[in-house]
């Protein structure tokens, strides 16, 4: 099969979805020119023109605003957010409007609509920049919620994100667009609400999602070394959640560790773990661990950094606790 | 849902005597009907209101009847209107009919909204009413972005954009002022200047108090107009409309205008005196058309009452609708958030 980038198998996702359908159009900063902050929409200005690929102002909150409005008039507007930080000068219309319409309306008005962009830590960017708010949006009850690992998933579900009549938060990363992964070159789609067990196991079950997925990966590599058999899920969907996925592979393994990219309360964490001692009490052989971004806003220094996010050291470490396993 | 008609009976006029203005007898007779049934149907609502039949936030749209009346003179069935939530008198005058809004106010599963809006969301896709928003500002690039969904599509549809004096001071309108004419969308943005965001005068929030000056950043066609007159905001809406229609994009409006009653149900209004209430119901909007009705005999008494009769009848059926409606069921709970029908909600 074929390797493409992450950023290739958006575009692709893109291109096919507005060559089936007129009324799907890309609106962001520098979407069309520059051809991307990060080179995701490269060459969909030539092939589609201004009136479909169209540059925007800095003005998150106008350009979200009037990228509603005309999904409630019929069209289904892609919108480009350079990051998810900047998502917070928009997000009054992004709750308040898109996510609200539909129902305050008795559903005379819904809202087909996408949302992407990168969300989380990119590298050396300090506290403003880092942010993942992929619990945020998946807490408020009208919005989707997608934040896939790789680009076979990323380009299957942003198609089917596309194609929603609801709106759909699809959260990407920076540090992911150059990735390579194995995408087929047929049209395909990916059921949003689906997890994906990227790997199989026996001993224990890690939860986790989007970009942090490769350290959750790692980790299960190193401890295979070490005869420890890890099942990885991939949530992919976190808005609504497969719960039950997680929930069978924790009645098969006894243990869970959750890995995120996120602060830890509140955090999509959280809700999985109380899922699970709820709908597998009994099967639990230790307490449930969680992953998280350290509870401060992210420094700028690497030492810092290192301490904060996620990392394979920190995933094994936990995968052992829970097996009760020194050293 | 069923369209508001208002069925008097006319009597041929003794002595039917020429316009003096521009507009027809028909444009008096309708501005009269369809404002007579704002300020009664809004009065019933106030009524309502004290008599907790009416809940939650509930906010009046009395003296400023001329506003939808005037504008809907000019726009077509297919054109797009949104506001924010002082957002009865723009359905109605839309077309649809009351009872709609007065159960959605009551909270019944016959209202508009199925009983999931109340009073600040009353929406009607039938009749192209785009809402009823609660957040100020919020629907002004959502009005921008209707428009710019009818310019894609290519036709000459345009959106009338409701505000309030208090939602010019929000950032949304700046943003939303800059696309618009950047991208020449078929939306007129009006202000309905009614002195008070809340009680807070127009003086006590900015510097800048001609808010019509507010366009002039963007190179905006920018005017003032009288609210009080439907004759005024016929023609400044008309000109805007024949704008936006050919392509050549929007217009800022300032109304000026002014509601009787306070900003919401719950309003003590210490913030104003009576006397400057009173100048302004001396200029109200429905008496200013009746006396032009009455000057060249277009209604006679008999006519005018039975205008109003009617008015008072389909208020009471409005209300009657509503009370004899049911709420609606819990199984409504999950509904309508999602267009999903199978979404797996959160239920413990």
């Amino acid at each position: 099969m074929r390797t493409i980038e992450f950023r290739e198998a958006l575009r692709e996702a893109m291109n096919e979805e507005m060559r089936r359908d007129e009324k799907v159009y890309l609106m962001g900063e520098e979407v069309a020119e520059y051809n991307g902050a990060y080179k995701v929409s490269k060459g969909m200005l030539a092939e589609f023109g201004e009136k479909r690929v169209i540059d925007t102002p800095i003005a998150e909150l106008g350009f979200t605003g009037i990228a509603i409005g005309s999904a409630v008039n019929g069209l289904r507007p892609i919108v480009e957010f350079m990051t998810f930080n900047f998502s917070l000068v928009a997000i009054d219309q992004i709750i308040n409007s898109a996510a609200k319409m539909m129902s305050m309306s008795g559903g005379q008005f819904p809202v087909p609509i996408v949302f992407r962009g990168a969300t989380a830590s990119a590298g050396m960017l300090s506290s403003q920049h880092s942010q993942a708010f992929d619990n945020w949006y998946a807490n408020c009850p009208g919005l989707k919620v997608i934040v896939p690992s790789n680009p076979y998933d990323a380009k299957g579900l942003l198609k089917s994100a596309i194609r929603d009549n609801d709106p759909v938060i699809f959260m990407e990363s920076e540090q992911m667009y150059g990735d390579k992964g194995e995408v087929p070159e047929g049209e395909y789609l990916i059921p949003i609400g689906v997890a994906d067990i990227k790997r199989e196991g026996k001993d224990v079950t890690i939860v986790s999602f989007g970009k942090i997925m490769k350290q959750a990966l790692s980790a299960a590599v190193e401890l295979e070394k070490e005869g420890i058999s890890v099942e990885v899920i991939d949530l992919r969907t976190i808005r609504p959640i497969d719960y039950a996925t997680v929930i069978t592979s924790v009645k098969k393994t006894n243990r869970l560790v959750i890995v995120e990219e996120a602060w830890p309360l509140g955090s999509i964490a959280t809700e999985v773990a109380f899922k699970v001692q709820k709908e597998a009490f009994d099967y639990l052989d230790a307490p449930v661990i969680r992953i998280t971004t350290a509870d401060v806003p992210l420094p700028y220094a690497p030492t810092l950094i290192e301490a904060s996010l996620p990392n394979v050291e920190r995933v094994i470490k936990a995968v052992k606790e829970v097996m009760y396993v020194k050293k | 849902m069923e369209k508001v008609v208002i069925k008097t009976k006319k009597e041929t006029p003794v002595a039917e005597k020429k316009s003096s203005t521009k507009f027809s007898k028909e444009t008096y007779i309708k501005w009269f009907e369809s404002m007579l049934l704002m300020r009664k149907f809004e009065e019933k609502t106030g009524h309502l209101y004290i008599q907790q039949k009416i809940r939650g936030f509930c906010h009046l749209y009395i003296g400023q009847e001329a506003l939808v009346a005037g504008s809907e003179s000019v726009l077509r069935r297919e054109d797009r209107v949104i506001t924010a939530y002082r957002d009865h008198a723009h359905p109605i005058g839309r077309g649809l009919h009351p009872k709609y809004i007065m159960a959605e106010m009551m909270a019944k599963v016959t209202g508009c909204s199925k009983g999931k809006g109340g009073s600040m969301h009353i929406f009607s896709k039938e009749f192209n009413f785009f809402g009823g928003h609660g957040i100020v500002g919020g629907q002004i690039p959502l009005g921008a972005g209707i428009a710019f969904a009818d310019k894609y599509n290519g036709n000459d549809n345009v959106t009338l954009c409701y505000m309030g004096d208090g939602a010019v001071r929000q950032g949304a309108l700046h943003e939303a002022f800059n696309m618009a004419m950047l991208w020449k969308l078929p939306v007129i943005f009006i202000i309905e200047n009614n002195n008070y965001a809340m009680g807070t005068s127009v003086e006590r929030t900015s510097n800048v108090h001609d808010l019509w000056k507010l366009g002039l950043s963007y190179e905006m066609p920018s005017y003032a107009v009288d609210g009080m007159t439907c004759e005024a905001v016929h023609e400044a809406i008309e000109e805007a409309v024949n704008r936006a229609r050919k392509g050549d994009g929007p217009t800022l409006l300032e109304m000026k205008t002014y509601r009787y009653k306070g900003h919401s149900m719950s309003d003590a209004q210490t913030y104003r005196s009576k006397d400057e209430v009173k100048d302004y119901q001396a200029q109200d909007p429905i008496e200013k058309v009746l006396a032009t009705i009455k000057k060249n005999k277009w209604m006679t008494d008999a006519d005018i009452e039975a205008a109003e009769k009617n008015v008072e009848d389909i208020v009471a059926e409005s209300v009657k609708f509503g009370e004899d409606s049911p709420y609606p069921t819990a199984d409504e709970l999950y509904k309508d958030v999602y267009t999903q029908t199978d979404y797996p909600y959160i239920m413990e």
